[in-house]
């Protein structure tokens, strides 16, 4: 069936980045086509649904100029495959993974579907190493670990691209001799941004061990759709047959539900939650279950997506599905940006749901833990007070709510703020976490253990 | 059969309709395309049968055959059910992984139960006895803690005419039946369809609770065995929590854990950790009485449509030999989606929020299922289906149809609640919205085998939680100086109740479970350090004194006492006692 050319130009109809061909024959669902046009370009294209001799095909680079009378279609009996090679390292790659640099082409040392397998559960590993991103308020309070998923909620003007190219700069792992990539999956943001990311990767050398994905904010929309699958196709490859520890790096999620909920409409499906498909959660879960580690392999994916949120709501459908399948999220708050904080990671709501498994001795610090709870704790006690303070006045604080109101405002100042290049260790990390608690009288640190107290509590102050 | 085999006409997603399949019947499943991925026809008009697939359908396309296999969804039932990890329609996932590698590969199978494993059946009838559907014919150490019962089939009776001791796997003739349509053989498995309820002599209402080491469960909302219970949150409240720590310390005989359209890692970790953990009851890891069905997020939808029901099969086919059994699908919200994702390509009119009209029966149909029953077999013992469902409202909205629809049907109600788990008080279960109808076989039960006070204590502190939040509106005004002495002292109480006895570190091996009696002392402890500090205010003591006093640390302690440590609670009610009447001298 597949050795049969087949071209037709028998296109009945085109609606937005649609395209319904007729009278096709051995056409199958999923299946590549190319669209050729009168002047030699050519167009990739994908089956979303066969019917009898009527195929719709998905116009990646969109179907603007197309038209039913001058294009021919070629079914190309074969799904979504891209070819890989460790060569892609240090290259930059456009949505449909053509390079968009000036370097050779690749030559692909094996073709593999971009839509990926499901992982066996039952072949997983359990997520439980320790990633420094040199960053305290990850790396103590909420931390990452290798195969996890951990995205950044954030909200449009505010440094979430910055502090994604921090983490992916400073992502070092504790044991050494291991190999480590970036894979960055660039969806629909700016000139500027990509900009940005190219010429940090570039300047820290940290290009060498990256792969770049790049759809720009007017490259077409639809290429969106399989540019983060193409993206985590080649983190799979490096990771699982390349011994590899890879992190990814995808952003911005939110463009690409938005390209989602194009294609849905053009397919005139019956709408969820502001106009996302039903099947939003199922869909992104193909990407972000595509983390992980496996048992026997060397390698593992990390995953950091970005999103911005809409009026910066969590109930938005994008952040609100993300967190019911990612594994925790850092927030990024408006406010202490406003501040002049940087990072300003909200990190009250923040939440790493692995975080129990990678820490403590032999992995971070004995102490970790114990830290990582009283920070929390005496952080969200000085907040409360601070917020009691504006209703009711500041003398209705106590001596001791006053305490944690200063404990609060030098944990953001010390803590909370660090520079874009400034790469903590988690012992300093932790040493400033302790030089914070030694503003507390110890019995106020009810979260720690004596034994810790004894040892790391602050001589004098 | 007329048209056992068809051809595809359409395929969209997870949606192939085909024709020429005359003579096919609703939920008959099928094979499609080259590769024979397995599918299950869910529409039938004229000619054009819908089915839905449980592989993804790349490279299916129309004029590839469809072959029927006559029969509808069906599960293997017998010994090797224990310990396994299946996904949405049984197929062994350590066994794929053993034979194809760490990733699903489409169209591949494997048995259920592995017949690679040889059982030994001890027979308990004889030859000669009359048995009907239920009867058990002899059974099989299946695990440490699970003998397996080896019963005539539902529908099938007549006289025993061989039976003996045998070894061997689960294809193994154990015994020969003549019945009145003739002799047939009886081996260790049978198969069973899905979808349709395993048959009960009677159902009964709950008598028992299900204990399960929570403490705010336990206590305040206690589930039954053969009970019905939700458990509805925003993302990050603690929904899998709850169910890991119901699957890990419930006393239920046998747990059947369902990850429906959830995450892959979360599986992995029951997996590593079951083996380790002890029953508290046995002392045997609980892997040896835990089956698994993980159909994750990224597996195809309609598989995952089909878990719950692979689930609750393989769960009554266990109350059947007279077990209590437990089962929790994590999440229904992921169902019911996958019900929403086929209808919406079926083309179907969309009831509230594009979720199909028949969402409301089709969760009711489930949760009936549970139940505690006389089994069907001569001797009328008893078994029990436990069903405890986590839902995932849309950005934490309980008026969305999921929530609402289970409302209607379940007993139990963990209502979980965002700021609680933001501010880490866990479990996060609101004391205040949530619900228990099994509160009185709850007090009963306890009142009798644990303490006459169990329900009265009960009821205080939920009156002084109750009292709490009206203070705590007031405070929020015009701060806590404008509240009365004793209203202070109730505060505090209520303070020590959620921080120190509703509060449950699942992470703590000494907090992570707490058994009925100590609940009781606990609870009983606070009670009497509150009774006691009225009584002190009212003797003369300074209200800064009683709040502060230092046997409030080993209150908040207490929950860390050794299980067979009884006498320290009377240690630490005689400090209160001392400690206050030191102030009043
Ligand atoms: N009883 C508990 N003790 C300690 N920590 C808890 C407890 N319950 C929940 N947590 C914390 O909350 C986190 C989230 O819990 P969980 O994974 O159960 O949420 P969920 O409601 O299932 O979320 P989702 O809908 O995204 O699956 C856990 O990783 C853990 O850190
Ligand atoms: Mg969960």
């Amino acid at each position: 069936m597949g050795n049969i050319i087949r071209e037709y130009r028998t296109i009945k109809e085109i609606v937005g980045p649609l395209m319904l061909v007729d009278d096709v024959e051995g056409v199958t669902y999923g299946e590549l086509a190319d669209i050729k046009m009168e002047d030699g370009s050519v167009r990739r294209g994908r089956v979303l649904e066969v019917h009898g001799k009527k195929a719709m095909v998905q116009v990646f680079e969109g179907t603007r100029g197309l038209s039913p009378e001058e294009v021919k279609v070629k079914f190309l009996a074969k799904g979504m495959e891209f070819g890989m090679s460790v060569d892609m390292l240090g290259r930059v790659f456009d949505g449909s993974g053509r390079p968009i640099d000036d370097g050779p082409a690749i030559i692909p040392e094996k073709y593999l579907n971009v839509n990926g397998n499901q992982i066996n559960p039952y072949a997983r590993d359990y997520p439980n190493e320790f990633i420094q991103t040199g960053i305290s308020t990850i790396d103590l309070l909420n931390t990452l670990v290798r195969g996890q998923k951990l995205p950044l909620f954030s909200g449009s003007g505010l440094p979430h691209s910055r502090i994604a190219a921090q983490i992916a700069r400073q992502a070092a792992v504790l044991k050494t001799g291991e190999k480590f990539a970036v894979v960055f999956a660039a969806m629909g943001i700016t000139f500027e941004e990509a900009e940005f990311f190219i010429a940090d990767f570039r300047k820290t050398g940290a290009i060498e061990r990256s792969v770049l994905f790049i759809n720009l904010a007017d490259d077409p929309p639809i290429e969106r759709l399989t540019l983060p699958r193409m993206a985590l196709t080649t983190a799979e490859f490096l990771a699982f047959e390349k011994d590899m520890h890879v992190l990814v790096i995808l952003t911005d999620i939110t463009n690409y539900c938005e390209a989602l909920r194009e294609i849905s409409a053009a397919r005139k499906e019956v709408p969820g939650r502001r106009g996302y498909p039903g099947y939003l959660y199922t869909d992104l879960s193909t990407i972000y279950e595509r983390a992980g580690r496996i048992k026997g392999k060397n390698g593992s994916i990390t995953q950091i997506p970005v999103l911005t949120m809409p009026e910066d709501d969590k109930t938005h459908p994008i952040p609100d599905l993300t967190g019911y399948i990612t594994e925790g999220q850092i927030i990024i708050l408006r406010t202490l940006h406003a501040q002049g904080i940087y990072p300003p990671v909200d990190v009250l709501p923040s939440l790493s749901r692995l975080k129990d498994k990678g820490i403590g001795a032999g992995k971070t610090r004995e102490d970790h833990s114990d830290v990582m709870n009283q920070l929390y704790a005496a952080y969200a006690q000085g907040k409360n007070a601070r917020e009691l303070a504006v209703v009711l006045g500041e003398s209705a604080l106590t001596d001791e709510d006053i305490l944690f109101v200063k404990f609060s405002d030098a944990f953001e100042d010390r803590f909370i703020r660090q520079g874009e290049y400034e790469n903590r260790t988690i012992e300093e990390s932790l040493r400033i976490g302790w030089e914070l608690l030694g503003m507390l009288p110890k019995n106020l640190l009810k979260r720690v253990r004596d034994e810790f107290i004894e040892h790391y509590y602050p001589k004098s102050s | 059969m007329d048209g056992m085999k068809g051809e595809v006409v359409k395929v969209s997603g997870p949606l192939v309709v085909a024709s020429g399949l005359g003579g096919a019947r609703m939920y008959e499943m099928v094979r499609v395309g080259e590769l024979g991925l397995f599918g299950e026809i869910i529409e039938i008009k004229g000619n054009e049968y819908s089915i839905q697939t449980y592989e993804e359908t790349e490279g299916i396309g129309p004029g590839q055959p469809v072959v029927r296999t006559g029969e509808p969804l069906s599960v293997e039932l017998g010994p090797g059910l224990i310990r396994s990890i299946y996904d949405g329609i049984q197929r062994p996932l350590d066994t794929l992984a053993r034979d194809f590698g760490e990733y699903i590969v489409r169209g591949t199978q494997r048995p259920a139960l592995d017949r690679t494993k040889t059982w030994d059946f001890k027979p308990v009838a004889g030859v000669g006895d009359t048995v009907k559907g239920g009867d058990v014919l002899g059974t099989v150490q299946e695990s440490a803690l699970v003998i397996h019962s080896i019963m005539v089939p539902p529908g099938r009776s007549g006289t025993v005419r061989q039976i003996g001791p045998v070894t061997g796997n689960v294809d193994t003739r154990v015994a020969v039946i003549e019945g009145p349509e003739g002799t047939f053989d009886i081996t260790m498995v049978q198969r069973w369809p899905v979808r349709d309820p395993r048959p009960a002599k009677r159902k009964i209402p709950p008598t028992q609770t299900m204990t399960t080491g929570q403490r705010i469960i336990d206590m305040f909302f206690p589930i039954a065995k053969g009970g019905t219970a939700c458990v509805p949150g925003p993302f990050g409240s603690g929904k899998t929590v709850v169910q890991h720590q119901l699957a890990k310390w419930a006393d239920a005989q046998i747990v059947v854990y369902v990850g429906c359209g959830e995450r892959g890692n979360e599986m992995t970790d029951v997996l590593m950790e079951f083996p380790h953990l002890k029953d508290p009851a046995s002392g045997q890891p609980l892997m040896e009485r835990t089956v698994l069905i993980a159909n994750t997020s990224n597996m195809p939808v309609a598989a995952r449509e089909a878990s719950v029901f692979t689930g609750i099969s393989i769960a009554e086919y266990f109350r059947d030999m007279g077990y209590s059994v437990a089962l929790m699908a994590d999440s229904t919200s992921r169902w019911a989606e996958a019900m929403r994702e086929i209808s919406g390509r079926l083309e179907e009119m969309p009831g509230e929020e594009g979720y199909p009209a028949y969402l409301g029966s089709r969760i009711a149909g489930f949760y009936e299922r549970a139940g505690s029953v006389i089994c069907i077999g001569s001797d009328d013992r008893r078994g029990s289906v436990s069903i405890i469902g986590a839902v995932s409202p849309p950005g934490g909205d309980l008026s969305e149809p999921v929530v609402q629809t289970t409302l209607r049907v379940v007993k139990v109600y963990w209502g979980l609640d965002d700021k609680l788990a933001f501010a880490r008080h866990f479990p996060a279960i609101n004391w205040l919205t949530s619900y228990s109808l099994y509160q009185d076989i709850a007090d009963t039960d306890s009142d009798s085998s644990i303490d006459g006070a169990w329900s009265t204590n009960r009821k205080r502190a939920m009156t002084i939680l109750q009292k709490e939040a009206e203070l705590d509106e007031l405070v929020r005004l015009v701060g806590i100086d404008a509240l009365s002495y004793e209203d202070r002292l109730l505060m505090q109480a209520a303070k020590i109740i959620r921080e120190d006895f509703l509060h449950q570190n699942a992470f703590d091996d000494r907090d992570t479970y707490t058994s009925l009696h100590k609940q009781f002392r606990l609870l009983n402890l606070i009670l009497r350090y509150y009774d006691e500090i009225r009584t002190g205010l009212a003797d003369g003591a300074t209200l800064d004194a009683l709040l502060k006093l230092n046997v409030l640390e080993d209150i908040s302690r207490a929950k860390l006492i050794p299980e067979d440590d009884p006498g320290r609670f009377s240690e630490i009610e005689a400090d209160i006692v001392n400690s206050i009447r030191a102030l009043i001298w």
